[in-house]
């Protein structure tokens, strides 16, 4: 169970059980979708932009579910780059998918995913979330896939 | 119950998983291979190689007659119409395409029904989808019962369109249901509609008959009945196929070749167009071999009394939901536990050396009736035991543990 405990940390039970700026924007000035047809998940991530601050941010599972890595890290995105500048939230990207193809840790608690490295077929379900919040900075209307992306 | 010493006949059942005994509980997307069939294929190429129909010397005639006794031994084993009646394709989405794209465009016109029921697998529904787009032609999708059988009433008033193809699942790869397919097959006969069976899941677990069912078409697959990937079969009426026009364009299925037209092979070779895969006749004719020494009424109920069991331990765990009806079920027990997602669930039973499918399990619109995204699905076969059973029982209990379910009230 040992490996199960690094990739199941209570952080990312936490945030699966009690996902944080778990709604839709009303007002959001940027939003986009990110899809992972191997599995069906699909994100909506919403964004507030106020100038180069994104002052508020949110998610959505529009199917109603999320397998607890999806869930967890789009939970955890959002408490990492609120309130951050965007080219903050960029680096911080940088550092999340570095980390998941065997990179260095991810600062905070984005180093909960670590685990995640030990389980090839949950690193798309890590990245989704963050992908999606990619494609609403740049302002991608399309649905971002898990496929789609490059080096998701 | 089967014995359990025919686990020695699977190689990779050897095979340590996370330092567990490997607990294969994915059959229903493909089953593992006995020495049996590994040894035919090795012994194909070892002393028969050579391409088939063609070679005017000893070793071409070799490789021919073993790629037709494959045949011999597909229309034996599915009671086939006639030996010409069994065409070889890469498995059952090919068979499926080969007949949308020759019976269906050959007789599928613009305003045509084409009848799919909502538990079909997406290979029984897009290649019908992709047809009646290109005609002008609908899809009509019969809907499943709360307990996950084919809705006779709404079945009966799809019929009433006067559909030119009725396609439907034998057994539902998402749901275990063993369809009346018999009855469902007179109905649309009726009605005055060809009849396309999907036959993957049921083939490798029950006796068939293709003759009895009194369909036109029948597909299988190879890899599903411990026969190689990329082998399967479709299995018509010598009559349509005779009428239909051909599928692949190439070499082996013409009879002469013109600057500007060609004439078409014999059935089945005039569906067969290219260099077929031998190799995969061959292995699956191996894997027939091996089930019918066993008997597909033992397989079936060996496979039964598993599902049993494995519904009855997993309904003791309190959060399970478990699909499909109660009874005329084959092997397969989909299940979903307390609000884990099922992909959580197979990650956490791979580290106990549990295989099993977690998805939508190519039924998008079969998900959405039962209001999941995605279900856990356990499916047996031969090499299965009880053991297996208690294996995968304990390890969902282990992954409830780990998240918490259910919720403490």
């Amino acid at each position: 169970m040992s490996d199960l405990g690094d990739l199941y940390q209570q952080t990312i039970l936490d945030h699966n059980r009690n996902p944080r700026n778990f709604r839709r924007l009303e007002h959001a000035t940027r939003s986009a979708e990110g899809h992972n047809p191997n599995c069906g998940d699909r994100i909506k991530v919403f964004v507030q932009l106020e100038g180069d601050t994104i002052s508020d941010i949110g998610f959505q599972m529009p199917d109603g579910a999320g397998c607890a890595i999806s869930k967890a890290s789009a939970s955890l995105m959002t408490t990492a780059v609120k309130g951050k500048p965007v080219a903050e939230a960029e680096t911080l990207f940088q550092a999340f998918r570095d980390m998941l193809s065997g990179g260095a840790i991810a600062p905070g608690k984005l180093a909960a995913f670590g685990g995640v490295r030990a389980f090839p077929a949950r690193v798309k379900c890590a990245n989704l979330a963050w992908h999606a919040l990619h494609a609403a900075l740049k302002n991608e209307s399309d649905p971002v896939t898990t496929e789609s992306a490059r080096d998701f | 119950m089967l014995d359990k010493n025919i686990r020695a006949d699977f190689p990779i059942l050897a095979r340590k998983e996370h330092g567990h005994r490997l607990v294969y509980l994915d059959n229903a997307a493909t089953t593992q291979k006995p020495r049996q069939v590994l040894d035919a294929i090795l012994n194909y190429y070892s002393t028969s190689n050579a391409n088939v129909h063609r070679g005017a010397y000893g070793l071409a005639v070799a490789a021919t007659e073993a790629y037709e006794a494959a045949r011999v031994a597909v229309a034996r084993f599915t009671n086939a119409w006639a030996t010409e009646a069994v065409v070889f394709t890469r498995g059952t989405t090919e068979a499926i395409n080969l007949v949308a794209g020759s019976w269906g465009r050959a007789n599928v016109k613009a305003g045509d029904t084409v009848v799919v029921t909502a538990m079909d697998h997406h290979s029984n529904l897009v290649p019908w989808q992709i047809l009646c787009g290109e005609k002008g032609a609908t899809v009509r999708m019969v809907e499943v019962t709360a307990d996950g059988r084919i809705d006779l009433l709404d079945f009966g008033r799809a019929l009433e369109a006067r559909p030119r193809l009725v396609a439907f699942p034998y057994v539902s790869n998402s749901l275990g249901t063993v369809n009346p397919a018999a009855e469902l097959t007179r109905l649309a006969h009726a009605a005055g509609a060809v009849v396309m069976v999907d036959g993957a899941q049921a083939t490798p677990h029950l006796k068939v008959d293709v003759q009895a069912l009194g369909c036109d078409f029948y597909a299988l697959s190879g890899h599903k009945m411990l026969g190689p990937m990329g082998s399967g079969a479709l299995i018509a009426k010598p009559a349509l196929l005779e009428a239909m026009p051909p599928y692949h364009g190439g070499g082996e299925m013409i009879e002469r070749v013109w600057d500007d037209h060609s004439t078409w092979n014999q059935i089945p070779h005039k569906f067969e167009g290219g260099t077929p895969n031998v190799e995969g006749a061959v292995g699956l004719a191996a894997a027939i071999g091996y089930l019918e020494k066993i008997g597909m009424e033992k397989i079936a109920e060996h496979e039964q009394a598993l599902a049993r069991a494995a519904i009855e331990q997993l309904s003791q765990v309190e959060g399970v939901t478990i699909y499909g009806p109660k009874d005329h079920r084959a092997g397969v027990v989909p299940f979903t536990y307390g609000d884990i997602h099922p992909h959580d669930l197979a990650t956490i039973l791979d580290r106990e050396g549990v295989c099993v499918r977690a998805g939508h399990h190519c039924t998008q619109p079969l998900m959405r009736r039962l209001g999941v995204a995605a279900t856990a699905r356990a499916s047996f076969y031969i090499y299965n035991g009880v053991d297996d059973v208690d294996a995968l029982v304990a390890a969902v209990r282990q992954a409830g543990e780990l998240f918490g379910v259910p919720l403490p009230r």
